[in-house]
Protein backbone atom coordinates (compact mmCIF):
# COMPACT_ATOMS: atom_id res chain seq x y z
CA UNK A 1 0.00 0.00 0.00
CA UNK A 2 2.78 2.35 1.00
CA UNK A 3 4.66 1.30 -2.36
CA UNK A 4 1.69 1.75 -4.45
CA UNK A 5 0.91 5.61 -2.93
CA UNK A 6 4.79 6.12 -3.57
CA UNK A 7 4.95 4.68 -6.85
CA UNK A 8 2.02 7.08 -7.56
CA UNK A 9 3.08 9.96 -6.20
CA UNK A 10 6.67 9.30 -8.05
CA UNK A 11 4.58 8.73 -11.20
CA UNK A 12 2.79 12.45 -11.07
CA UNK A 13 5.75 14.16 -10.28
CA UNK A 14 7.79 12.38 -12.89
CA UNK A 15 4.96 13.49 -15.41
CA UNK A 16 4.64 17.18 -13.81
CA UNK A 17 8.54 17.47 -13.96
CA UNK A 18 8.86 16.10 -17.73
CA UNK A 19 6.11 19.08 -19.32
CA UNK A 20 7.84 21.53 -16.68
CA UNK A 21 11.02 20.38 -18.96
CA UNK A 22 9.53 20.40 -22.16
CA UNK A 23 7.87 23.81 -21.39
CA UNK A 24 10.84 25.35 -20.90
CA UNK A 25 12.56 24.55 -23.63
CA UNK A 26 9.82 25.68 -26.15
CA UNK A 27 10.04 28.69 -24.44
CA UNK A 28 13.30 29.28 -24.99
CA UNK A 29 13.01 28.42 -28.57
CA UNK A 30 9.91 30.93 -29.14
CA UNK A 31 10.33 33.86 -26.77
CA UNK A 32 11.65 37.06 -28.80
CA UNK A 33 14.46 38.58 -26.46
CA UNK A 34 16.76 36.70 -24.30
CA UNK A 35 15.91 38.13 -21.55
CA UNK A 36 12.20 36.70 -21.55
CA UNK A 37 14.38 33.59 -22.81
CA UNK A 38 15.69 33.48 -19.36
CA UNK A 39 12.70 33.61 -17.89
CA UNK A 40 11.60 30.23 -19.54
CA UNK A 41 14.79 28.59 -19.12
CA UNK A 42 14.35 29.39 -15.32
CA UNK A 43 10.86 27.14 -15.35
CA UNK A 44 13.13 24.22 -16.64
CA UNK A 45 15.98 24.40 -13.70
CA UNK A 46 13.63 25.24 -11.09
CA UNK A 47 10.12 23.09 -11.43
CA UNK A 48 11.20 20.74 -13.89
CA UNK A 49 14.40 20.00 -12.28
CA UNK A 50 12.68 20.09 -9.12
CA UNK A 51 9.45 17.40 -9.96
CA UNK A 52 12.13 14.89 -11.09
CA UNK A 53 14.14 15.01 -8.54
CA UNK A 54 11.17 14.82 -6.45
CA UNK A 55 10.01 11.92 -8.30
CA UNK A 56 13.24 9.88 -8.01
CA UNK A 57 13.30 10.32 -4.27
CA UNK A 58 10.06 8.99 -3.84
CA UNK A 59 11.44 5.74 -6.10
CA UNK A 60 14.64 6.00 -4.00
CA UNK A 61 13.04 5.92 -0.55
CA UNK A 62 15.28 6.72 2.11
CA UNK A 63 18.84 5.51 1.52
CA UNK A 64 21.76 7.10 0.02
CA UNK A 65 20.54 7.65 -2.90
CA UNK A 66 17.83 9.91 -1.76
CA UNK A 67 20.62 11.86 0.20
CA UNK A 68 22.45 12.52 -3.27
CA UNK A 69 19.06 13.52 -4.89
CA UNK A 70 18.90 15.84 -2.32
CA UNK A 71 22.21 17.25 -2.75
CA UNK A 72 21.80 17.41 -6.60
CA UNK A 73 18.49 18.82 -6.41
CA UNK A 74 19.85 21.42 -3.61
CA UNK A 75 23.16 22.35 -5.62
CA UNK A 76 20.71 22.97 -8.95
CA UNK A 77 18.46 25.18 -6.59
CA UNK A 78 21.45 27.51 -5.61
CA UNK A 79 23.36 27.63 -8.75
CA UNK A 80 20.74 28.07 -11.26
CA UNK A 81 19.93 31.61 -10.32
CA UNK A 82 23.37 32.52 -10.14
CA UNK A 83 24.20 31.84 -13.14
CA UNK A 84 20.86 33.10 -14.55
CA UNK A 85 21.48 36.50 -13.03
CA UNK A 86 25.91 36.88 -14.20
CA UNK A 87 24.17 35.45 -18.32
CA UNK A 88 21.51 38.38 -17.49
CA UNK A 89 24.00 40.94 -15.90
CA UNK A 90 26.47 40.15 -18.57
CA UNK A 91 24.07 40.79 -21.34
CA UNK A 92 22.76 43.78 -20.34
CA UNK A 93 26.43 45.10 -19.94
CA UNK A 94 27.47 43.75 -23.44
CA UNK A 95 24.75 46.79 -25.02
CA UNK A 96 21.65 44.47 -25.64
CA UNK A 97 18.55 46.13 -24.00
CA UNK A 98 15.21 44.31 -23.33
CA UNK A 99 12.04 45.23 -25.41
CA UNK A 100 9.80 47.82 -23.50
CA UNK A 101 13.02 49.51 -21.91
CA UNK A 102 12.06 53.23 -22.67
CA UNK A 103 11.11 53.66 -18.97
CA UNK A 104 14.11 51.71 -17.51
CA UNK A 105 15.79 52.90 -14.98
CA UNK A 106 19.58 50.89 -13.68
CA UNK A 107 19.52 52.12 -9.87
CA UNK A 108 23.47 52.86 -8.46
CA UNK A 109 23.75 49.68 -6.65
CA UNK A 110 22.67 47.40 -9.57
CA UNK A 111 25.53 49.05 -11.67
CA UNK A 112 29.06 48.01 -12.90
CA UNK A 113 31.60 50.67 -11.89
CA UNK A 114 33.30 52.24 -14.88
CA UNK A 115 30.84 50.87 -17.25
CA UNK A 116 29.14 52.72 -19.96
CA UNK A 117 24.94 51.77 -20.30
CA UNK A 118 23.57 52.54 -23.72
CA UNK A 119 20.03 52.99 -21.21
CA UNK A 120 21.22 56.63 -20.21
CA UNK A 121 21.99 57.68 -23.38
CA UNK A 122 18.93 56.62 -24.47
CA UNK A 123 17.18 58.73 -21.46
CA UNK A 124 19.19 61.60 -22.19
CA UNK A 125 18.14 61.80 -25.99
CA UNK A 126 14.68 61.53 -24.85
CA UNK A 127 14.54 64.50 -22.43
CA UNK A 128 16.48 66.63 -24.96
CA UNK A 129 13.78 66.11 -28.02
CA UNK A 130 11.14 66.76 -25.16
CA UNK A 131 13.17 69.98 -23.86
CA UNK A 132 13.45 71.13 -27.65
CA UNK A 133 9.66 70.47 -28.39
CA UNK A 134 8.71 73.10 -25.30
CA UNK B 1 7.36 5.93 -17.07
CA UNK B 2 11.08 6.76 -16.49
CA UNK B 3 11.19 6.17 -20.42
CA UNK B 4 8.60 8.76 -20.96
CA UNK B 5 10.61 11.16 -18.88
CA UNK B 6 13.64 10.44 -20.46
CA UNK B 7 12.42 11.00 -23.84
CA UNK B 8 10.38 14.47 -22.41
CA UNK B 9 13.89 15.69 -21.46
CA UNK B 10 15.73 14.00 -24.89
CA UNK B 11 13.24 16.32 -26.63
CA UNK B 12 13.89 19.29 -24.20
CA UNK B 13 17.41 18.71 -25.31
CA UNK B 14 16.86 18.68 -28.79
CA UNK B 15 15.18 22.16 -28.51
CA UNK B 16 18.25 23.61 -26.77
CA UNK B 17 20.48 22.38 -29.05
CA UNK B 18 18.53 24.11 -31.51
CA UNK B 19 18.81 27.44 -29.78
CA UNK B 20 21.97 27.36 -29.09
CA UNK B 21 22.92 26.51 -33.13
CA UNK B 22 20.26 29.76 -33.98
CA UNK B 23 21.22 31.80 -31.51
CA UNK B 24 21.85 35.47 -32.63
CA UNK B 25 24.11 36.75 -29.66
CA UNK B 26 26.93 34.72 -27.81
CA UNK B 27 24.47 34.78 -24.66
CA UNK B 28 22.13 32.69 -26.23
CA UNK B 29 24.32 30.49 -26.96
CA UNK B 30 25.39 30.53 -23.32
CA UNK B 31 22.16 29.96 -21.79
CA UNK B 32 21.62 27.21 -24.25
CA UNK B 33 24.25 25.18 -23.34
CA UNK B 34 23.07 26.20 -19.64
CA UNK B 35 19.77 24.52 -19.82
CA UNK B 36 21.91 21.81 -21.80
CA UNK B 37 23.72 20.85 -18.70
CA UNK B 38 21.08 21.12 -16.65
CA UNK B 39 19.27 18.83 -18.51
CA UNK B 40 21.78 16.45 -19.00
CA UNK B 41 21.98 15.91 -14.96
CA UNK B 42 18.00 15.37 -15.21
CA UNK B 43 19.56 13.05 -17.96
CA UNK B 44 22.35 10.88 -15.88
CA UNK B 45 19.20 10.74 -12.84
CA UNK B 46 16.75 9.49 -15.06
CA UNK B 47 19.21 6.99 -16.61
CA UNK B 48 20.47 5.41 -13.44
CA UNK B 49 17.36 4.59 -12.28
CA UNK B 50 16.05 3.68 -15.72
CA UNK B 51 19.09 1.01 -15.77
CA UNK B 52 18.63 0.10 -12.15
CA UNK B 53 21.80 1.59 -11.44
CA UNK B 54 21.12 4.75 -9.30
CA UNK B 55 25.17 5.23 -8.59
CA UNK B 56 25.17 7.24 -11.60
CA UNK B 57 23.89 9.99 -9.20
CA UNK B 58 27.60 11.11 -8.12
CA UNK B 59 28.31 11.59 -12.20
CA UNK B 60 25.23 13.98 -12.34
CA UNK B 61 26.40 15.74 -9.23
CA UNK B 62 29.76 16.29 -10.57
CA UNK B 63 28.36 17.65 -14.01
CA UNK B 64 25.86 19.63 -11.98
CA UNK B 65 29.18 21.29 -10.39
CA UNK B 66 31.32 21.61 -13.76
CA UNK B 67 28.37 23.05 -15.77
CA UNK B 68 27.94 26.25 -13.20
CA UNK B 69 31.64 26.58 -12.96
CA UNK B 70 31.85 26.33 -16.98
CA UNK B 71 29.06 28.53 -17.28
CA UNK B 72 30.43 31.44 -14.90
CA UNK B 73 33.98 31.12 -16.00
CA UNK B 74 32.54 31.57 -20.06
CA UNK B 75 30.22 34.47 -18.82
CA UNK B 76 33.08 36.27 -16.89
CA UNK B 77 35.46 35.79 -19.79
CA UNK B 78 32.63 37.40 -22.59
CA UNK B 79 32.10 40.63 -19.86
CA UNK B 80 35.61 41.39 -19.52
CA UNK B 81 37.27 39.67 -22.04
CA UNK B 82 39.62 38.37 -19.04
CA UNK B 83 39.11 35.06 -16.53
CA UNK B 84 40.87 37.31 -13.53
CA UNK B 85 41.44 41.41 -13.44
CA UNK B 86 44.34 42.99 -12.08
CA UNK B 87 44.09 44.39 -8.82
CA UNK B 88 46.40 47.27 -7.97
CA UNK B 89 48.08 46.57 -4.79
CA UNK B 90 49.76 50.01 -4.82
CA UNK B 91 53.40 48.32 -4.78
CA UNK B 92 55.12 48.48 -7.79
CA UNK B 93 56.09 44.71 -9.01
Amino acid sequence: MIQLLADVLSWVCLLGGSFFVVVGALGVIRMPDLFTRLHAGGITDTMGAGFILVGLMFQGGISLITAKLILVLGFLWFSSPVSTYALARATLASGQEPFWSEDLEIPDTARIPGMVYPVDAMGEADAGSGEEEE
Amino acid sequence: MFIVTALAILVAMALAMTRALLGPTVYDRVLAVNMFGTKTVLMISVLGFLTGRPDFLDLALLYALINFIGTLAVLKFFEYGDLGRRVDTGREA
